[in-house]
């Protein structure tokens, strides 16, 4: 029982229960859908044409839905929590099939049926043919060499490139406008004749197959719905159903022209995103106070649609979300992504295209909407300018206070200047925001996708073990292992210096063969629709065509890497307390036997997070070896390689791979978290925490996570209202870019440790997004234990 | 120029109860009472002295090693000190790999504890918080603390001073002139009962705050309340009688913790109020009440 029914009304009540009491489960309608549009078409069409094939396959035979009494429609399983899977990214094993549904967190039932029909028709027709499969057999041996040394991570292993978030367009335009435009298009193409020209009609033709799915998709709710009318006893339920048929034939075909509209229109959207490929991660609405307020202040003045009925359709929209899982994960995806979240992050708040503030009376009733339906999907973020009103930061303190997890909170000027400084237009930054956990985007107009997590404290191991990786033996960066003699700490940065570079070079390498495989065979021509300038480019999402293209790779471990160097540099090369060789045998032991010698690193050691230049000056030389050595590298699709730092549950797996560490962290433990201080080393306050996060250069970045625990007393009362918004203004007036706030004792979450049955509705902030308690592996759980707790006296 | 030295024990960040906004708040060494409830008894003497956090300490005996007096002793359950053979050089807090072993007292320059006190410029700014003088008793290095107050007022920033009240005068009226708000600390009125519980007379501190009520500066009067001590009703009234003879009409009531009781077996000394529990919330109502009635406005932390 995860927790007592939530929501505004009796309606809301049932569906929000069917939601959270529902086990995921894995359902292969998809994958055999999928597999039949391959075996008639592949090799006989373009891939453009294969892949719209296979989405009009989906939208017009796939098993659709009415759950009772819900007033938004459509699911992207049969049912929900019914979640599908991609054989064409990634091709489960009947072992993953069977390590899937046993595992005890993150799990999925997978039915006899299913079984039998991956072994007897997924298997056989994909084996060998998967994104996953082509691309381990396309990368260099180096990259495999790294990628199972944990140096790195790859997103694009079993999912699609995604990472986007919808603009205003939708809004504006339907597929039928969408379609006219494409035709007027290939107008114009007929006229040039540019070498191009084929590719380009292809795709546009695959984007109108698509634009005309969609509409099929919905009208095929609207029959539904008329069906389930005719038989429908009660006259209330039954006007609902002629509503929603008549709603499902208005969009996505049209423009919406009210809000229930706008949000069944944003649906159908979402679900064609997510139908389509498993876009890694995050497709959501982006700024759906913004959107939804023109259309939200016309019903009420027309008197369509008061708070309470507009409460309860945003309510529903919210189901929605959470009926939906991220696809099953496996192998080392699972490791760094172990969630069944699937990062809709939607954005409140903020500025508006003309820079004025954003907030309005929609974003407050959102704000109750989340704090009311307390669900995992989607997740929340405010956006926080100078102009957002003190009175709005407060509302949100009060629902953050409340500890479980949500929202975080965005700096607007940050995120801003981080769009400018990559390149785009002030009103795109302006319609901007971020996504995932904190990532950077041009809502509507970029392609900004995830690489990969990147572990800077493994290759500070393996460069004290020069370019031998001390887990396996083997020499995997530069080196020959034998030439660990430093005689200053910078010969040391520069040997760090030296394998950082490497080890980038190799992750990017394979970058570009995982980018060019996908650009040539899995082109995702509805999601081309949603963003521009696809259609205008006559190119797809996955090949450059948005406005706007980033290749993010992720930094993580900047707390625990800046105190091991602080550690070398104090007690190695100014005190010599240690020799370098010594410290290394202690530290390859574990430091087994050598208690005393850790405890003296980890309290004779200026920490990152107390606001000491001593280490946060360490910090700084490394966040800069990392952005030189990834920002600014031209990627395939003729975008730009840029860095953020974030780690989802990747510091979890990035510990397990790193042994004993010289700032004292024993072998195999989780690394710091975020741009947050080493686990509970962090002694002077929150205060201190953000004036050394602050140290960093966030506008270079395309996205920091800074994590704070509280105990719940500091922040009661006015006192500690207005002490949450003085240390956010703060932060944010230092060009922080992001702030996320867990609430509750250490205690509690002992308890709940010991005790997983009592606290099953217990939610934390794990890393720019929040979960279960109970669905976090138990080193996570520790991880957030040891974290420091903020108190004040 | 010479430097203005004092001795502190403690910086506090993100100190949400000693003023307004979001402070930091610096603990003096050395103060001249010794009230039976002192929650931070290594402030009192003015000296550095020894912290043993007994939970930290892996039992290495590297103090025990290397103790220059060979004032450490192996005890049962591990390190001891023979005070008679400790002559204080702290070499055993530099040592302690496991900091079990902390110096509580250390000397610091007024430009150098400013230096320290800016860093959260930003966040005093953002909060209208500043910086609170505590400790022990700021008044007890009256010089040190008035270069600090000064050096902090042309900066601009916000301070408080948390006093006992117990000092000559002229040392308060100097640093009015660079002090935003006194929180001042009325403990008892009876004369018997405060040299009782604080070891001195509190004669100067009622006759100091007559004069800085006077002297029209920003005054925050609070009293602990602890049971058995200063609680009574007969105790409560006379604290409002003489507040409206002076004219003050608001008292802020801090309630007894217990937190400090496990530092005094750290420092080695005996806490006199062993066993007292945390002040209820029904005490803290008629304490409340009490004031009220007498005509008192009254209010206790976080509100």
């Amino acid at each position: 029982m995860i927790t007592a029914d939530r929501g505004a009304t009796e309606r809301v009540k049932k569906l929000r229960a069917q939601s959270v009491k529902t086990d995921p489960e894995i359902s292969l309608e998809r994958a055999l859908l999928v597999t039949e549009v391959y075996r008639h078409n592949y090799g006989k069409v373009s891939p453009p044409l294969l892949r719209a094939l296979v989405f009009k396959q989906l939208m017009e035979k796939k098993s659709i839905c009415i759950n009772d009494g819900e007033l938004l429609v459509g699911e992207r399983g049969p049912g929900p929590q019914e979640t599908p899977t991609y054989p064409e990214l990634c091709c489960h094993t009947l072992e993953d099939l069977a390590v899937i549904s046993k595992r005890k967190k993150i799990s999925f039932k997978v039915s006899e049926e299913a079984l039998k029909a991956q072994q007897e028709v997924i298997i056989p027709y994909w084996k060998g043919l998967s994104m996953r499969e082509k691309i381990f057999e396309m990368v260099s041996p180096a990259w495999l060499d790294c990628y199972q040394a944990g140096l790195f991570t790859e997103f694009m292993e079993q999912r699609a490139p995604g990472h986007t978030v919808a603009g205003d367009k939708i809004y504006r335009t339907g597929m039928l406008d969408l379609l006219a435009r494409i035709k007027i298009k290939l107008a114009e193409l007929e006229k040039v004749n540019g070498c191009d020209r084929a590719a380009q009609e292809d795709q546009l033709n695959a984007m109108a197959i698509c634009a005309e799915a969609v509409i099929r998709f919905a009208e095929r709710h609207a029959e539904l719905a008329e069906e389930k009318a005719m038989i429908e006893e009660s006259s209330e339920r039954k006007a609902e159903l002629l509503k929603i048929a008549k709603v499902c034939r208005q969009v996505p075909a049209n423009a919406p022209s009210n809000m229930w509209e706008a949000l069944q229109c944003y649906w159908f959207v979402h679900l064609g995103v997510i139908s389509e490929l498993n876009t890694w991660d995050a497709f959501c609405p982006g700024r759906l106070d913004q959107h939804l307020e023109p259309f939200y202040r016309v019903d009420l003045a027309k008197g369509t649609l008061d708070r309470e009925q507009a409460r309860e359709l945003l309510q529903c929209f919210w189901i929605k979300f959470n009926n939906q899982p991220a696809p099953p994960k496996v192998g080392i995806t699972l490791k760094e992504s172990a969630t069944y979240t699937d990062f809709a992050n939607i954005n409140l708040g903020g500025v508006k295209a003309d820079g004025s503030d954003g907030v309005n009376d929609l974003t407050y009733l959102l704000l109750e909407v989340i704090d009311e339906m307390r669900l995992l999907q989607p997740s929340t973020n405010v956006q926080v300018s100078k102009k957002t009103p003190d009175l709005f930061i407060r509302k949100v303190g009060e629902v953050i206070r409340k500890g479980w997890g949500q929202p975080s909170v965005f700096n607007v000027e940050a995120v801003v200047q981080e769009l400018l400084v990559q390149g785009k237009s002030l009103v795109d930054a302006r319609c901007g925001g971020t996504s995932g956990c904190v990532e950077t985007g041009a809502f509507g107009k970029e392609s900004y996708i995830l690489t990969g997590y990147f572990n800077l404290p493994k290759v500070l191991e393996i460069t004290l073990n020069d370019g031998i990786d001390p887990a396996s033996g083997k020499i995997i960066g530069p080196g020959s292992g034998e030439n660990v003699q430093f005689d200053t700490f910078n010969q040391l940065m520069a040997a760090f210096k030296r394998q950082l570079d490497y080890f980038i070079e190799i992750k990017i390498a394979g970058n570009q063969v995982v980018e060019e495989l996908y650009a040539a065979n899995m082109p995702a021509p509805f999601l081309s629709l949603i963003i521009d300038d696809c259609l205008e480019n006559a190119r797809d999402y996955n090949a450059g065509g948005s406005r706007y293209n980033t290749n993010y790779v992720q930094g993580v471990g900047i707390g625990s890497i800046t105190d091991s160097l602080a550690a070398l540099k104090k007690h190695v090369f100014e005190d010599q307390r240690y020799t370098l060789q010594e410290l290394l045998d202690i530290q390859k032991n574990n430091f087994a036997g050598r208690e005393e010698v850790r405890q003296y690193l980890i309290h004779k050691t200026p920490h990152y997070g107390n606001d000491d230049d001593y280490a946060d000056s360490i910090m700084k030389q490394v966040f800069k070896l990392f952005y030189d050595a990834v920002n600014g590298r031209p990627s395939y699709r003729g975008g730009t390689y840029r860095i953020n730092m974030l780690p989802t549950t990747c510091h979890v797996y990035f510990g397990s791979v790193v042994g004993a560490t010289p700032d004292g962290r024993l072998s195999g433990l989780p690394l710091s978290e975020g741009i947050s201080p080493v686990q509970g080393v962090d002694l002077y306050g929150p205060t201190a925490v953000i004036k050394s996060a602050a140290k960093m250069d966030h506008l270079l970045t395309g996205g920091t996570l800074l994590n704070l625990k509280f105990t719940p007393h500091v922040l009661a009362g006015e006192k500690g209202l207005d002490s949450l918004v003085h240390l956010v203004r703060s932060y944010f007036r230092m060009d922080g870019h992001h702030i996320q706030f867990n609430v509750v004792d250490t205690e509690t979450l002992r308890k709940a440790q010991q005790n997983p049955e009592a606290y099953g509705n217990l939610i934390v902030r794990v890393a720019g997004y929040s979960d279960y308690f109970n669905n976090l592996g138990e080193q996570l759980q520790n991880e957030i234990i040891r974290r420091t707790a903020h108190v004040s006296l | 120029m010479k430097k203005i030295i004092g001795i502190i024990f403690n910086i506090q960040r993100f100190s949400l109860h000693d003023g307004p906004g979001i402070r930091t708040t610096v603990f003096f060494k050395g103060c001249p009472l010794n009230c039976v409830w002192c929650q931070n008894p290594e402030g009192i003497g003015r000296d550095p002295l020894q912290i043993r956090h007994r939970q930290k300490c892996i039992g290495c005996y590297s103090c025990y090693e290397q103790c220059p007096q060979g004032a450490v002793k192996k005890g049962p359950s591990g390190p001891l000190v023979d005070p008679e053979l400790c002559n204080k050089c702290f070499r055993c807090c530099e040592i302690c790999s496991a900091g079990a072993v902390e110096k509580a007292g250390h000397s610091i320059a007024a430009g150098e504890l400013v230096t320290e006190l800016l860093k959260d410029l930003l966040v005093f700014e953002e909060s209208g918080g500043g910086v609170t003088f505590s400790g022990g008793e700021p008044f007890m290095q009256p010089v040190f603390l008035l270069e600090v107050l000064r050096l902090l007022k042309l900066k601009g920033i916000h301070t408080a001073i948390e006093t006992c009240g117990y000092t000559a005068w002229p040392n308060l009226e100097q640093a009015a002139a660079f002090t935003d708000l006194f929180l001042y600390d009325l403990k008892l009125i009876d004369e018997d009962q405060f040299k009782k519980y604080t070891g001195v007379s509190g004669k100067p501190i009622l006759s100091n705050l007559k004069k800085l009520k006077n002297a029209k500066v920003d005054l925050q009067v609070r009293m602990p309340l602890i049971k058995g001590i200063n609680d009574d009703k007969n105790s409560l009234e006379k604290v409002a009688a003489y507040l409206l003879a002076v004219g003050i009409e608001k008292i802020e009531l801090i309630p007894y913790h217990n937190f400090g009781e496990a530092k005094y077996e750290k420092i080695g000394r005996e806490y006199r109020l062993k066993g007292l529990s945390r002040y209820s919330d029904a005490d803290l109502q008629m304490a409340r009440m009490t004031l009220d009635r007498a005509g008192i406005l009254t209010n206790s932390e976080g509100e």
